[in-house]
C-alpha cells in the first residue's frame, strides 16, 4: 500500500500503479479540464499519448506540471494536484469559455481584437491567464540532472516482444547492445496481453540480455535521433516529483550506434463522434492495459467501440474481470468472426455520449443507420493503430500508406535504422468516417479541436496540413498530436475528396515525448555552459580581496581597494601610483603566441599589418592585424627574441579569434613556410611593472640594467627563468615579465617587494584604463570595434608598404578610404561635468549622432574628465565643440575635440 | 474579402461560423505578370501587398513552392524590436515597428503584436556601458530605450537569478518597451488576405526552377507550374536566396545555416518581456499559450536541413536556466529549425542585382520576422519604381565589393564568428 | 550532431570540431584585389554537396576538408591539410 494525495485528499495505491490506475482504483474519474473549453476530462490511455489526464506533481522546486497521470509511478507521498481550474475540478468558472465555443471557433482570435497594441494587450491579459495548464515552478530546483554519452553496435527502442527479440539475436552475436524501454518493466504488448506468451518469457530472455553483455535501461525514452546515428535517451531515475536516492534526478544519453532498431509499436486511435472526450470514454488497449497490468476494472457496464478485431481482447478481459459488456459496435458490415457470446452489432459507430456529474451514462449509436442507445459507464474504443514511426522520420526517413492498416508505415530509412514488430506492420482495420455532428467531435482532446474546427479551417482557405495545424492549434498540445494527427488528415483527405496520403503529412520532430529542461541543461545550469578559466596567480589577488572584473572567460582584479575605498577611488589612487612611483598588475591573459624557424619573420608579416622583419634580435614594437576585409581586429607587440623565434602578443578578448586565426594562416595558407606558432597563452603568466620608479624595481629585481623602452632580455628572478619586454601601456617606463605559469607565484612576490620598496602599489583594469585612455592607446573592443580601418585609427602610416599581409585587399575598397568615416579623436570636457562612456557625440540636441565615446576617464593628476571617441570625420575637426550625451543616464558634458593623447605626447617618458 | 470583427464571429455563433469566405484565393498561375514575387513568407508577401496598396499595381504574384509563411516566418521566435546600435538597422526596424503598432487594423487581422517590452541584459559594468551606448543611438535617433535598474530588472522579472554569485550576475538592462511579440502565421496571412483581396494572385506549390533571360534581362520564370513571364521579378526567399540567386548565375555574399528553437508546454503567466542577455546566446518569453519559446546561436555550420542539433539546443537551455531557474521543471515539447541567410556582414540585402529586372530582398540572418511590415514597404518601394528606397538604400548587395558594410557586431566577413 | 572522422584521431562527435569556412571562399595570399573580394563575399552555398574547412579544435587542433551534403549531412570525404611531415 501506498499512500498519496490527489486535490488534497489522500488515497492509496498499489505497488506498481501509475497515478491514472490509482486514481481509477479509487473511483476518480474526473482528473482535469482541457485547455480551451475547459471541459471535464478523464483518463483516455495508459500510456505517453494521454491528452487528458494531466495534473501538476510534486511540491517547491520539484514541481512537475503537466504530468501525465498515466506516466507517472506512484510512489510513497506523492502529491498531485489537477490544474486548469477554479476554483476546483468539478465546478471549474473557466467552464464558461464551453458555453461560448460557438463564437470562439478555430483562430476566432484572428478575427477580433483589434485597436491599437495597447488594447489587443488588455485582452491578451486574460487571454494569457487563461491559457497555460499547470503553474510552473517559482523555487530552485533542488535536484542534479546528469549526462552521459555511450556507444553501441545496435541500440534497440522498445522491450516488447519484437524488441526484446532483436536484442536477444544481436546480443549472442557478440553485438554491443543497448535495449531501452520507457515504461519501468519490460514486455510492452505483453503486459497488457500476458496470454499471448509464456509469462516468464520476458524474464528469461532479459536475463539472457544481461548475461550476454547487453545493458537494458527502463524508464528511459529515445526521444531524439540526430545525425549519423545519434540517439538521445532521457531516463527517469526518479519520478516526476519525487526526491532522488542520489540526488540525480533524470539522466540524459547521447548513444551513438552503428545500428537502430526500432521496435516502438503503435499507438491506438480513438474515433470522432460527439462527446468523445467524457470522462469514461476510453482507448480500448488502455482498458484492457487497466484491468491486466493493474487489476483495475475502470467500469461495470461497457460498450465497446472498433474497427479492428484487436477490441474483442478488451471485451473478453472485461468479462473476465466481471464487467458487463452490453454492446460492441464494430464499424465493419460483417462479423468478422466467431465471437460468441458477445453481444456485436455490425455496421455500427458511436454517434454521441450522454453523461451527468462527469461521468458517463450512455452511448448512442448508428447501428445499419438506425439510433440506438445504451447505458454504460464506461466506453473502450479503437479506431485502429498509429505505427509510432517518429525516430525513423527524425532519422530523415521516408513513409509508405498501408491502406489495410489505414495507417502511415516506415519506408525508406535515411540511416542506419530499421523498424520492427508493430510499428512495421500495423493490425489491419476498416476504414471510417465519422457520421457524427461535427460540432462537439474532438480529435485534439487537449487544445480542443474538433472536426468542426478543421472544417472551418478548410472553408477558409488553411488546406495544407501546416495550415490547418497551425490555424486550430491541432497537434500542439503536450500530447504532441500522438491521438489527433490522423484523424485530422483524414477528415482533411475526405474535404480534398484525396486518399488520406495524398493528403500530406506534419513533420515529426524532437523529443518524441516532452524533455524536461533541466535535463537538458544538465550541469551546464550552473555555469550558463561557460566555464570560468581561473588565472595562474587567482590565489594571489584573491588574498588581497580585490573587486574582480568578468572579461571573456577569466576573471581579473579591477581595483584593490584599500580599507573603504570605492572603486574609483582605489583605482584613482591607484592609477598616481603608476604615475609617480611605480605600479605593477597581472597581465596574465594577454594572447600569446611563439612563432619560430627560418620563415617565421616571413610568417609574421602575413599575419600582422606592420613590418617585422627589419627588427633586430632584442627589440619589439607595437603591431596590429587586420581581418581579410581590411578592418582592425587586434593589436599587440612583436618582440625578436633571438634569431628565429619572435613573441607575438595580442588582446585577452581576441585570444581564441586570433589563435584560429594564426593556426587557419599557418596550415591552410602557409603550409610551404618553415614556421612553427604555438599558442603560449597559459603557458606563461605576465606581470607588468610601470611607472618612473619601474627601472629600478627591476634592476634589483634582475641584478642588471633593465632593457630599454622595445627591447626584451632573458633574466632570472626569484631564481626563476623570466622574460623581459620592456613595453609600456600605460604610458610610463614599463616592463612585462613573462614566466612560466607555475613559478608565477613566486616572481609575482619578488616583484611585490620592490614595487613596494618603491612606495608603489598593485593596480587593476581599472586604474589601467584610467592610464591608457590618457596616454591614447586603443583597447580592443573599444576603439577597435572591427568597424575602423588602419586610417580610421591613424595607424595608416604603420603599414607594411610592401603589402602581403591578410586584409591589404580589403583595405583597398573604395568604401574605405571615402570621406565621411568615423576617425579616432580626443574629447575633453568644457564644462566640468564628466564625459559619460558611451554617450553619443552631437552637433546640439535633436541631431542624429556624428560619434560615440569610446572610453573615458579622467586626468590622473590634474584631474578632467578626458574621453576617447569616433567622430565623422575627426581628425580634421580638432577644436569643435560638441555634446557628448547619454540620454538614457540623463547625463551630458560639452566637449572639446583634440588629438587622442592626453599625456607624454612626446613619449619622455620612455627614456631613462 | 469579408470584414473581420466579433460582430462577425457572434453572428457565426448562429450559423456555425459557416460564412467566412476563404482569406485567400488559390488562382491558376497567368502567362504574364507586371511583378513576380518569389517566396510566399511574410516578407513576399507584405510586399505583394504594399505594391497593390500603396503603388496601385494589380498585376502581381506570389510564387511559393511549398505553403505561404512555412518557411522562417513560420519558424521564428516572433521577437519584434527595433533596438540596434547601428543607424541604417535601427532606422529600417523602426519604421517596421511603427507599421507593427497598427498592423493588425491595417490588415483587419489580428498578428497580436504584443508591446510587453523586450530587454537586454547586462552582467558586468561594461555590458551596462554597451547597453548604455546602444540605447543612447537609439534615443538620439527619436526610438524609445531605457536603461534599467538591477532591481528594475527584478521587479519586471521576478523569477530571473538575481544573485551576486552567478556566473553572469544582472547588473542590469536596457528595455524596449515598445519591442515585444506577435503570432508569427497571422502576419502571414494577413497579408495573404489582404494582398489578395487586392487582386494579388497567391500560388502556392509553385517552386521556380529557372530564369527566362532575354540578354541581360530577366523577363519570366519556369516554375513546376510551367512558364510565366514577368516585367520585374524579386527574389525574396530567405535562407534559399542562393540557391534561388544562383539559378540567374549570382552568387550571394551569403552563407545558409539552420537555426532552431523549441517551446515548452504551457504554463501559466511566468514570463513578462523578451529576455535577451548581453553575455548570453539565448532568448526567452512566453507565447499567449504558456509556452516558453526558447531560440539561441545558430548552428555555425552552413546547412539546409531545416533540422536541429542537440549540442547547440542543450547549449542553449542551459544558459537560459542559468537565467531563469524556475524554468528547469518546465518540458521542452517541440523544436523546429529554419534556414537563415547569414549574410555577410549580419545586415539584410535589399535592392537590385548585376541582373536587370531581377531584384533581392534576403540575408536577414535570424533577425527577419521583425522586419516584415518595413522589408514588404521598401521592397515593394523597390520593385515599382527600380530604384532604392531610402531606408533600404544602404542594404544594397554592392555594398561588400565597395566597402561599405553595415557591421553591427563588428566581426567581419565570417557569419559563423558572429 | 554529426560524427566526423578526423584524418588523425578517427571518428569523434561534431561537437570537437568547429567549422572555418568553405573552400571556394579561401582567399590566396596573393590573389589580386578584385579577386580576393568576390572571393571573400560570394559562395556557392549549394543546396547539395560543399568541400568545407573544419578544425578539430578540442581534439588534435588540426584542420581538415570534409565534403559534406547540406541537406542530408552525409559526409563523403574527409582530406587533412597543412605542411607534410618533414623527415
Amino acid at each position: 500500500m501506498i499512500n498519496f494525495s490527489f486535490d488534497g485528499k489522500n488515497y492509496t495505491a498499489q505497488k506498481g500503479d501509475t497515478l491514472a490506475a490509482a486514481l481509477l482504483r479509487n473511483g476518480i474519474g474526473l482528473v482535469g479540464r482541457s485547455f480551451k473549453y475547459h471541459r471535464p476530462r478523464g483518463i483516455m490511455t495508459a500510456g505517453v499519448e494521454e491528452p487528458n489526464a494531466l495534473v501538476t506533481i510534486g511540491e517547491g522546486g520539484r514541481t512537475e506540471p503537466n504530468t501525465r497521470a498515466t506516466d507517472v509511478f506512484v510512489y510513497e507521498g506523492l502529491v498531485a494536484k489537477s490544474q486548469n481550474r477554479w476554483p476546483n475540478l468539478s465546478f471549474d468558472i473557466g467552464a464558461v469559455f464551453g458555453l461560448a465555443a460557438p463564437v470562439i471557433s478555430a483562430g476566432f482570435y484572428y478575427k477580433t481584437f483589434f485597436g491599437s497594441a495597447k488594447r489587443w494587450m488588455f485582452y491578451e491579459h486574460f487571454i494569457r491567464r487563461a491559457a497555460g495548464l499547470g503553474n510552473a515552478p517559482t523555487e530552485t530546483d533542488p535536484d542534479r540532472f546528469s549526462q552521459r554519452a555511450a556507444f553501441c553496435d545496435v541500440l534497440v527502442v522498445g522491450a516488447g516482444p519484437a524488441g526484446l527479440s532483436a536484442a536477444l539475436e544481436a546480443v549472442e552475436a557478440g553485438k554491443r547492445v543497448i535495449l531501452v524501454e520507457q515504461d519501468n518493466i519490460l514486455g510492452s504488448s505483453l503486459i497488457r496481453d500476458p496470454q499471448e506468451l509464456d509469462g516468464a518469457w520476458v524474464e528469461a530472455t532479459a536475463e539472457r540480455i544481461r548475461a550476454a553483455g547487453g545493458r537494458i535501461l527502463t524508464r528511459t525514452t529515445a526521444s531524439g535521433y540526430w545525425e549519423h546515428d545519434l540517439v538521445t535517451l532521457t531516463q527517469r531515475i526518479a519520478e516526476p516529483g519525487q526526491i532522488p536516492l542520489q540526488g540525480v534526478a533524470q539522466r540524459l544519453w547521447h548513444i551513438r550506434a552503428a545500428k537502430v532498431i526500432l521496435a516502438t509499436g503503435s499507438i491506438e486511435r480513438p474515433m470522432a463522434f460527439a462527446h468523445n472526450d467524457r470522462p469514461g470514454v476510453m482507448l480500448s488497449q488502455a482498458v484492457r492495459t487497466y484491468v491486466h497490468r493493474f487489476g483495475v476494472v475502470p467500469g461495470k457496464r461497457v460498450v465497446i467501440a472498433t474497427n479492428n478485431d484487436d477490441a474483442y481482447k478488451t471485451a473478453h478481459a472485461l468479462q473476465a474481470a466481471g464487467a458487463e459488456v452490453v454492446a460492441i459496435l464494430d464499424a465493419r458490415p460483417a462479423p468478422a468472426g466467431a465471437d460468441s457470446g458477445l453481444p456485436v452489432h455490425n455496421n455500427a459507430v458511436p454517434l454521441s455520449t450522454e453523461g451527468a456529474r462527469h461521468c458517463l451514462k450512455s452511448v448512442t449509436a448508428l447501428v445499419d443507420g438506425q439510433a440506438q442507445s445504451w447505458h454504460a459507464d464506461l466506453l473502450a474504443v479503437s479506431g485502429g493503430f498509429t505505427p509510432v514511426v517518429h525516430l525513423h522520420m527524425q532519422a530523415g526517413g521516408t513513409l509508405d500508406w498501408n491502406d489495410a492498416a489505414q495507417a502511415f508505415v516506415p519506408a525508406i530509412s535515411r540511416q542506419n535504422v530499421t523498424t520492427i514488430g508493430g510499428a512495421a506492420d500495423p493490425k489491419p482495420v476498416f476504414k471510417m468516417v465519422p457520421v457524427s455532428k461535427p460540432k462537439k467531435s474532438f480529435i485534439d482532446f487537449q487544445n480542443d479541436v474538433t472536426l468542426s474546427d478543421v472544417d472551418l479551417a478548410w472553408a477558409e482557405g488553411y488546406r495544407s496540413v501546416e495550415h490547418l495545424k497551425r490555424y486550430t492549434t491541432l497537434g500542439m498540445a503536450t500530447d504532441q498530436g500522438k491521438l489527433s494527427n490522423m484523424a485530422a488528415l483524414g477528415r482533411l483527405a475526405e474535404k480534398q475528396g484525396v486518399a488520406i496520403h495524398e493528403a500530406g503529412l506534419t513533420t515529426f520532430r524532437p523529443p518524441y515525448t516532452p524533455v524536461t529542461m533541466g535535463l537538458l541543461a544538465g550541469a551546464g545550469a550552473k555555469d550558463a555552459g561557460a566555464h570560468v578559466r581561473r588565472l595562474a596567480l587567482y590565489d594571489v589577488h584573491a588574498a588581497k580581496n580585490p573587486i574582480w572584473q568578468p572579461l571573456g572567460y577569466w576573471f581579473r582584479p579591477r581595483a584593490y581597494p584599500a580599507g573603504s575605498e570605492t572603486l574609483a577611488q582605489a583605482a584613482l589612487r591607484e592609477a598616481k601610483a603608476v604615475r609617480s612611483t611605480v605600479g605593477m598588475t597581472d597581465v596574465s591573459t594577454l594572447a600569446k603566441f611563439e612563432v619560430s624557424g627560418p620563415d617565421a619573420a616571413a610568417f609574421l608579416e602575413i599575419i600582422c599589418a606592420t613590418t617585422v622583419n627589419k627588427l633586430a634580435v632584442g627589440r619589439g614594437r607595437y603591431t596590429f592585424m587586420l581581418r581579410e576585409d581590411g578592418f582592425v581586429f587586434d593589436d599587440g607587440t612583436v618582440w625578436r627574441l633571438e634569431e628565429n623565434r619572435y613573441l607575438l602578443t595580442s588582446s585577452t578578448g581576441g585570444a581564441d579569434r586570433m589563435a584560429t586565426h594564426i593556426s587557419y594562416v599557418r596550415q591552410y595558407l602557409c603550409p610551404h613556410l618553415r614556421v612553427s606558432a604555438v599558442n603560449v597563452q597559459e603557458h606563461y603568466a605576465g606581470i607588468a611593472v610601470a611607472g618612473p620608479k619601474a627601472k629600478v624595481a627591476l634592476s634589483a629585481l634582475i641584478g642588471e640594467e633593465p632593457p630599454r623602452h622595445m627591447s626584451t632580455v632573458p633574466a632570472v628572478i626569484a631564481g626563476v627563468p623570466v622574460i623581459i619586454l620592456a613595453a609600456s601601456y600605460s604610458g610610463e617606463r614599463a616592463f612585462e615579465i613573462y614566466v612560466e605559469a607555475s613559478h608565477a607565484g613566486a616572481v609575482w612576490a619578488a616583484c611585490e617587494t620592490e614595487v613596494m620598496e618603491q612606495d608603489g602599489a598593485l593596480y587593476g583594469l581599472e586604474a589601467m584604463e584610467f592610464l591608457r585612455i590618457e596616454k591614447g592607446h586603443l583597447v580592443v573592443g573599444g576603439e577597435v570595434d572591427g568597424r575602423m580601418t588602419p586610417h580610421d585609427l591613424a595607424l595608416d602610416k604603420m603599414l607594411n608598404k610592401t603589402g602581403g599581409y591578410v586584409g591589404a585587399s580589403g583595405l583597398s575598397r573604395p568604401a574605405l578610404s571615402e570621406t565621411g568615416r568615423r576617425q579616432l579623436v580626443g574629447l575633453e570636457a568644457i564644462d566640468g561635468n564628466n564625459i559619460p562612456e558611451g554617450a553619443m557625440l552631437v552637433t546640439h540636441e535633436g541631431v542624429s549622432p556624428q560619434g560615440h565615446v569610446s572610453a573615458a576617464a579622467f586626468r590622473i593628476i590634474e584631474g578632467g574628465s578626458i574621453a576617447l571617441g569616433q567622430l565623422t570625420d575627426g581628425f580634421a575637426r580638432h577644436g569643435e565643440e560638441l555634446i557628448a550625451t547619454s540620454p538614457t543616464r540623463g547625463q551630458k558634458a560639452r566637449v572639446r575635440v583634440v588629438a587622442p593623447h592626453f599625456y607624454d605626447t612626446a613619449g619622455e617618458r620612455y627614456r631613462d | 474579402m469579408s470584414r473581420y470583427s466579433a460582430f462577425g464571429l457572434l453572428r457565426g455563433a448562429f450559423n456555425g461560423q459557416k460564412h467566412w469566405q476563404p482569406a485567400w484565393r488559390d488562382p491558376e498561375p497567368k502567362t504574364h505578370y507586371d511583378i513576380i514575387i518569389i517566396g510566399g513568407g511574410g516578407h513576399g508577401l507584405a510586399t505583394a501587398y504594399y505594391l497593390a496598396k500603396v503603388h496601385g499595381l494589380k498585376n502581381i504574384a506570389v510564387l511559393e513552392k511549398g505553403w505561404i509563411g512555412g518557411g522562417n516566418t513560420g519558424r521564428n521566435t516572433t521577437i519584434v524590436r527595433s533596438n540596434y546600435r547601428l543607424k541604417p538597422l535601427h532606422d529600417l526596424f523602426e519604421f517596421g515597428l511603427k507599421m507593427w503598432e497598427h498592423l493588425s487594423d491595417e490588415l483587419n487581422y489580428n498578428v497580436m503584436f504584443s508591446p510587453r517590452g523586450a530587454m537586454f541584459l547586462g552582467h558586468s559594468d561594461a555590458d551596462m556601458t554597451k547597453l548604455a551606448e546602444r540605447g543612447d543611438a537609439m534615443r538620439c535617433d527619436g526610438i524609445d530605450a531605457d536603461l534599467m535598474t538591477r532591481d528594475e530588472v527584478a521587479k519586471l522579472e521576478p523569477l530571473l537569478d538575481m544573485s551576486r554569485s552567478a556566473r553572469f550576475p544582472i547588473e542590469g538592462g536596457l528595455i524596449q518597451r515598445r519591442g515585444g511579440t506577435a503570432r508569427h502565421d497571422a502576419v502571414a496571412w494577413g497579408y495573404a488576405r489582404g494582398a489578395d483581396s487586392l487582386g494579388v494572385d497567391i500560388i502556392q506549390k509553385c517552386e521556380v526552377t529557372g530564369f527566362i533571360r532575354d540578354g541581360d534581362a530577366v523577363v519570366g520564370v519556369e516554375t513546376t507550374r510551367g512558364r510565366i513571364n514577368a516585367g520585374r521579378v524579386g527574389i525574396c526567399v530567405a535562407g534559399n536566396s542562393g540557391h534561388v540567386a544562383g539559378l540567374a548565375g549570382i552568387k550571394l555574399p551569403v552563407e545558409s545555416q539552420t537555426l532552431q528553437a523549441m517551446v515548452t508546454e504551457g504554463v501559466k503567466p511566468m514570463l513578462n518581456s523578451v529576455i535577451m542577455s548581453q553575455s548570453l546566446h539565448c532568448y526567452i518569453s512566453q507565447s499567449d499559450k504558456g509556452g516558453i519559446v526558447f531560440g539561441g546561436d545558430p548552428d555555425n555550420w552552413p546547412s539546409y536541413a531545416q533540422r536541429g542539433n542537440p549540442m547547440v539546443m542543450e547549449h542553449a537551455v542551459a544558459q537560459g536556466l542559468a537565467l531563469v531557474p524556475a524554468l528547469s521543471r518546465l518540458r521542452m515539447v517541440r523544436t523546429w529549425s529554419g534556414v537563415t541567410d547569414m549574410s555577410f556582414d549580419g545586415a539584410p540585402i535589399i535592392g537590385e542585382t548585376p541582373v536587370e529586372n531581377l531584384f533581392l530582398n534576403g540575408g536577414w540572418c535570424y533577425g527577419g520576422f521583425k522586419a516584415t511590415p518595413a522589408s514588404g514597404w521598401t521592397y515593394a518601394h523597390t520593385l515599382a519604381t527600380g530604384k532604392p528606397h531610402a531606408l533600404n538604400a544602404p542594404f544594397a548587395l554592392d555594398r561588400f565589393e565597395r566597402g561599405a558594410t553595415i557591421d553591427e557586431t563588428g566581426t567581419g566577413p565570417m557569419p559563423n564568428s558572429r | 550532431m554529426m560524427q566526423i572522422t578526423c584524418p588523425h584521431c578517427g571518428p569523434r562527435a561534431q561537437a570537437e570540431f568547429v567549422y572555418e569556412r568553405t573552400v571556394d571562399s579561401v582567399v590566396a595570399l596573393d590573389a589580386s584585389p578584385e579577386d580576393a573580394m568576390r572571393t571573400l563575399f560570394t559562395r556557392d552555398n549549394p543546396r547539395g554537396v560543399d568541400d568545407e574547412i573544419w578544425r578539430h579544435t578540442y581534439g588534435c587542433r588540426a584542420w581538415m576538408v570534409v565534403t559534406r551534403h547540406r541537406v542530408t549531412n552525409e559526409i563523403s570525404a574527409i582530406r587533412a591539410v597543412g605542411p607534410e611531415v618533414l623527415p
